[in-house]
Parts: structure tokens; sequence; C-alpha cells
């Protein structure tokens, strides 16, 4: 390994592993959660209702007896399967309107930069209640309300890098040698755009965390029985006088991903290239 | 500089008008019968007629449009099916609670997160640097709703210092109410104060590597008169643009952290219209809030304008 490549220097930075063995945590702990959980997520025992954390559960049980660190393994899936869908849509249709805004310039631009001031006017809880209002709760709906959010946020990152670039050189040979807009958009925007939006797409990841986290927490996200992190913690708060680690492990779960995100975004952020403008809004 | 304002002024005008009709397109034409989600399947024939001659439903869609915008123009805000009272008078009484916790917590995280980053970046690489890093990791991840009940749980429940939740009102205890607020207040402003150290050090520490930093230095200015009078005063752009951001978090913020305290203000109002499905109420609102996020935005530019020592560049 040549000191100085990116896999030195990955291996090196402490935030960067910090955040990876975070994030990996979340990952492989949603992953197990789809072959096995130590309890049954939804399995009611008013006998074993409210109890601290034990040698049978972890973590204890809530108000209706269910295995608190199943339905965190549960809610792990909920957060991430929102988070990569709503980061995954938004970015599809933020960088293409993006790029085409960087290669259109003129009104093209200013109609896509009015747009995203009229998303960011609007915060994603308000998004989100105005869907839930006509279409009724559902984590779909917090996907998608969470996604439009995510539109403008990538297409900003993405017509500000991308504008700089039509500016320079190999861009304007290309443009000599006679290729249109669309080519010089695949062949050299786009490649040179990646490291901003890898590194944005972790940071919107755990932005999306927290932000499904307040909906359902609210009750416009996963329906209940169905655990989610937030729906838990708005369980907690009625029964938390009598079992306090109600409120202590959900949040902590929201708190660790959405950290481990954010340490692995900056981290990528140093190691690709420090001088990536990250956007960060949320 | 005459010329940049109408165009801000004219940019906001039009994301009013676009946000008037997205709202109009969800709660009025998405749903097909606004009577019918307002009062649910079940509802009798003669009273979804009522409630569609009282909405004006029978009236084609740009004159329900064009009567709705009237109408905001002229403060005449409808009434509440739900609560059976006027809009705009239920409004002025939430903002009551939401206006004064949006404040002070946008406040109190200036008053933390601005010192916090200028300590880190007077401290580069130093332990005090770190300390505010983490600080500032930490604040970012942690959700305000659970800072909350983390709160609740060991300041009301344990300690019994602040109420758990409810507001007694300004009129009948200033300092009940003000004592009820703390609580929230810092639930909403701790992460704020996190995001806005973290800004304010990175603003401060690329000022720092200007030639005219120094060039303050090199002529034998003060490290505090350098810090303060040349490095901070450059670094408020990004400070400022932040700070008016959280105005507008503060509405996203206040719907969850007035739910988490039963605080009647403007977020529970919100919050309550939807499980009501009180259509008139929430389009109000909304475009209520967004007028208020536009403005903010809008002061912000002003404020830019004022303060940025650079020669003008054209928007």
């Amino acid at each position: 390994m040549t000191p100085g490549s990116p896999l030195h220097r990955a291996l090196r930075h402490r935030s960067f592993l910090i955040g990876g063995a975070l994030s990996l945590l979340l990952i492989v702990t949603a992953l197990v959660s789809l072959v096995w959980t130590p309890w049954p997520v939804t399995e009611i025992a008013m006998a074993r209702k409210l109890q601290g954390p034990s040698a049978a559960h972890w973590l204890g049980t809530d108000h209706l007896g269910r295995d608190v660190l199943s339905r965190i393994m549960w809610g792990a899936r909920n957060s991430i399967a929102v988070g990569l869908v709503a980061v995954t849509l938004g970015m599809a249709a933020g960088v293409a309107l993006g790029l085409w805004a960087a290669a259109r310039r003129g009104w093209a631009d200013e109609l896509i930069s009015r747009m995203s001031d009229l998303v960011f006017a609007f915060p994603a809880v308000l998004t989100a209640i105005l869907i839930t209002t006509v279409f009724g709760p559902s984590a779909t709906n917090a996907i998608i309300a969470i996604g439009i959010f995510n539109i403008p946020v990538f297409a900003r990152v993405t017509r500000g890098a991308a504008l700089s670039l039509w500016g320079r050189e190999f861009i304007r040979a290309g443009l000599a040698i006679g290729k249109g807009p669309l080519r010089i958009t695949f062949d050299h925007v786009l490649p040179n755009i990646t490291s901003i939006l890898i590194v944005q797409a972790t940071i919107q990841f755990a932005v999306a965390i927290l932000a499904e986290a307040g909906l359902s927490y609210l009750g416009l996200g996963m329906q209940p029985p169905l655990p989610s992190w937030g729906r838990m913690l708005n369980d907690a708060q009625t029964y938390m006088y009598d079992q306090p680690s109600l409120a202590i492990f959900p949040g902590l779960a929201i708190a660790l991903s959405v950290l481990g995100l954010n340490l692995l975004g900056d981290g990528l952020r140093d190691i690709l290239d420090p001088r990536l403008k990250v956007l960060r809004v949320g | 500089m005459l010329e940049f304002m109408l165009r801000r002024l004219f940019a906001a005008l039009f994301t009013l008008v676009a946000a008037s009709l997205v709202v109009f397109a969800v709660l009025e034409v998405l749903p097909g019968d606004p009577a019918l989600v307002m009062l649910g399947m079940e509802a009798q024939p003669d009273t979804l007629a009522a409630l569609r001659k009282e909405l004006g439903l029978d009236q084609p869609l740009w004159v329900r449009y064009f009567a709705w915008i009237g109408d905001m123009a002229t403060f005449d805000l409808g009434r509440s099916h739900a609560y059976k009272t006027d809009v705009a008078t239920m409004l002025l009484n939430r903002l009551d609670v939401t206006l004064p916790l949006a404040v002070l917590a946008v406040s109190f995280a200036v008053c933390l997160g601005l010192p916090l980053g200028i300590m880190a970046a007077a401290n580069h690489g130093k332990a005090g640097d770190y300390g505010v890093m983490m600080f500032s990791q930490a604040g970012i991840a942690v959700p305000n709703f659970w800072i909350g009940l983390l709160l609740v749980l060991v300041l009301s429940l344990g300690l019994r210092w602040f109420p758990a939740g409810g507001f007694p009102g300004w009129d009948k205890d200033f300092w009940g109410s003000l004592h009820a607020l703390v609580l929230p207040v810092i639930a909403l402003g701790l992460p704020e104060a996190a995001i806005l150290a973290r800004i304010a050090r990175s603003a401060m520490l690329d000022t720092m590597r200007e030639d005219y930093v120094r060039t303050a230095r090199a002529k034998g200015v003060p490290e505090r008169g350098v810090l303060f009078g040349h490095v901070l005063r450059n670094a408020l752009i990004p400070i400022i643009t932040i700070v008016g951001l959280f105005f507008a978090f503060q509405v996203g913020g206040a719907i969850i952290i007035e739910s988490v305290f039963y605080l009647p203000g403007l977020g529970q109002l919100i919050y309550q219209s939807i499980n009501n499905r009180d259509l008139v109420v929430i389009k109000d609102v909304v475009i209520l809030l967004t007028v208020m996020v536009l403005a903010i935005n809008l002061a912000i530019d002003m404020v830019y304008a004022l303060i940025d020592p650079r020669p003008k560049i054209k928007a």
C-alpha cells in the first residue's frame, strides 16, 4: 500500500474509521433482523410489560411486553429503507435537474433555482403533513416527503459542481470536437462530480434518518404494530416514568446511526477531496 | 443595490405564488372532494352538501383559488371547521407561544454556538477545538425531541425543577410561562448551537487564511483585535445565513417540540388540524409559514448587503 493513496489515508483517518464502524453496525443490525430477532417484534405479552434490561430481554420490554432489542433491530431496517429510497429518489431527480441547469443555463437554470427555493421554503415536516393530510400516514408517504426535500439539495450541489466544470478546458475541447451538451454531460461532467455526490448522499442519508425519526415520532411514518425508532420514543413518553430505559435505547440508536453516517461523510470528503463543498440543511 | 433588492423581492413573490398553487392543488384539487375528506366517508349527504356550500366547492376552481388569495390578502382567513372559531384569531393566539419559543431557541443557539465556534477557531488544533468539534458532532446527530424527552426525564420527572409540559399563558402567569418554555428552548436550540459552532468555526478558519489577516497581524494588531475586528467581521456572512435558516427550521422543529411538551402553539395547531382533517386551517397555516420563511430569507439578503465589506457583485 502506497503512503498517500486513498486507501492508506482512509485507514489512518479516525472519523472515517469510527463512522464506518457505526454505519456498518447499523447495516448489519438491519440485515440480521431480516432473518433473526431475539423475540418476535410484534408479540404482545402483558405479563412481562415494562421490564428493565435482563438476561432474557437485553434492553427490556415495552408497555405491551414486546422485546425492545428486537424492535430496535427491526427499526434499523425501517430507517435504512426509508433513508435509502428517499435519498435515491431525491438524488436521481436532483442530479438530473442540476446537470440540466448547468448545461442549459438561462431560463432552465433560473427555473430550477426558483423551484429549489420553493422546496427549501417548505420544511420537510410540512411537506409530509400536506401529503399525509390527503393520503393518510404511512412509511411510503414519509419516504415521498423526505425524497422531495432531497431533490433541491442534490440539484444545488450538482449545479454548483457542474457549472465550475463547464468553464474548464477539457469541456471546451469536447465542444470544439463537436460533442453535444448531453454527451459532454455524461462523458465529462458526471464522472467528475461523483466524489461530491457520494459525500452528499452519505450526509443526506443521516438527515433522512433524523427526519424519518421525527415524522414517525409524530405518527406520520411507519404505522403500528411495526416498530420505528421515532414511534418507540413517542410510546416511551407515556411510560418513561415507570421504565426510563424505554426513552433511552431508541434515541441512542438514532443518534449513533446519524453520528456514524455524518462521520463517514466527513471522512470520505477529507479522503476524496477536502475542498468539496457539501451542503448542510435539515 | 436597489436592482438587487427588487430582483430578490420579485423572486420571493414568484415563490409565494408557486407555493400557493401547490398548496391549493394538494389540498383542494388532489383529494377530489375536500368536504368528503373533512367529514369522512360515513358523512350524511345533507351535511356534506352544507359544507360544500360553506366552502364554496360549487364554484369553479379558479374562482375558489382567487377567492382564497383575496381572503388571505385581507387577513380574512375564514372559520375553522373543527374549532368553529375564526382562523385569524386562533393563529394569533397560537403565535403567542410559538414566536417566543422560536426567538428564544435561536437566541440560545447563538449565545452558545457562536462563542464555542470562535473559541474552537482561536484554538485550532488544540484540545478546546477538539472538544467543540465533538460537541458539534454529537449535537447534530441527536434528534431534538429526544433531547426534550431526556430533559423531561431528568429535570422534570426526576428533579422536579421544571414542568414536564403545558403552558399557563402569559397573562395568567408570566414567570410560569417563561419557566414552561425553558426545556423546549433548550431542546430546540441545542442541536442548532451545535450546527452554528461548526459553521462559525470553519468560516473563521477560512477567513484566517486571508492575506489581510496576515497583514493585520504583521502590522502589530493585537490577537484579540485580529480575531474580532478582522476575522469575525468577514466570517459573519455564513453565520448569518445559518441563523436565518434556523428561523425556518423552527417551523418544523416547533411541530415536534410542541408535541413533546404539550405547548398550545402553531405546531400543535397544525398537528391537531391534520387529525381533525381541517383543510381550511392547514391551507392557511402552511401559506402563513411560507410567507414567514420567505420574509426571513429576504431580510437575510438585506443584512448581507449591509454588512458585506466587499464591493457589490451583481446577484
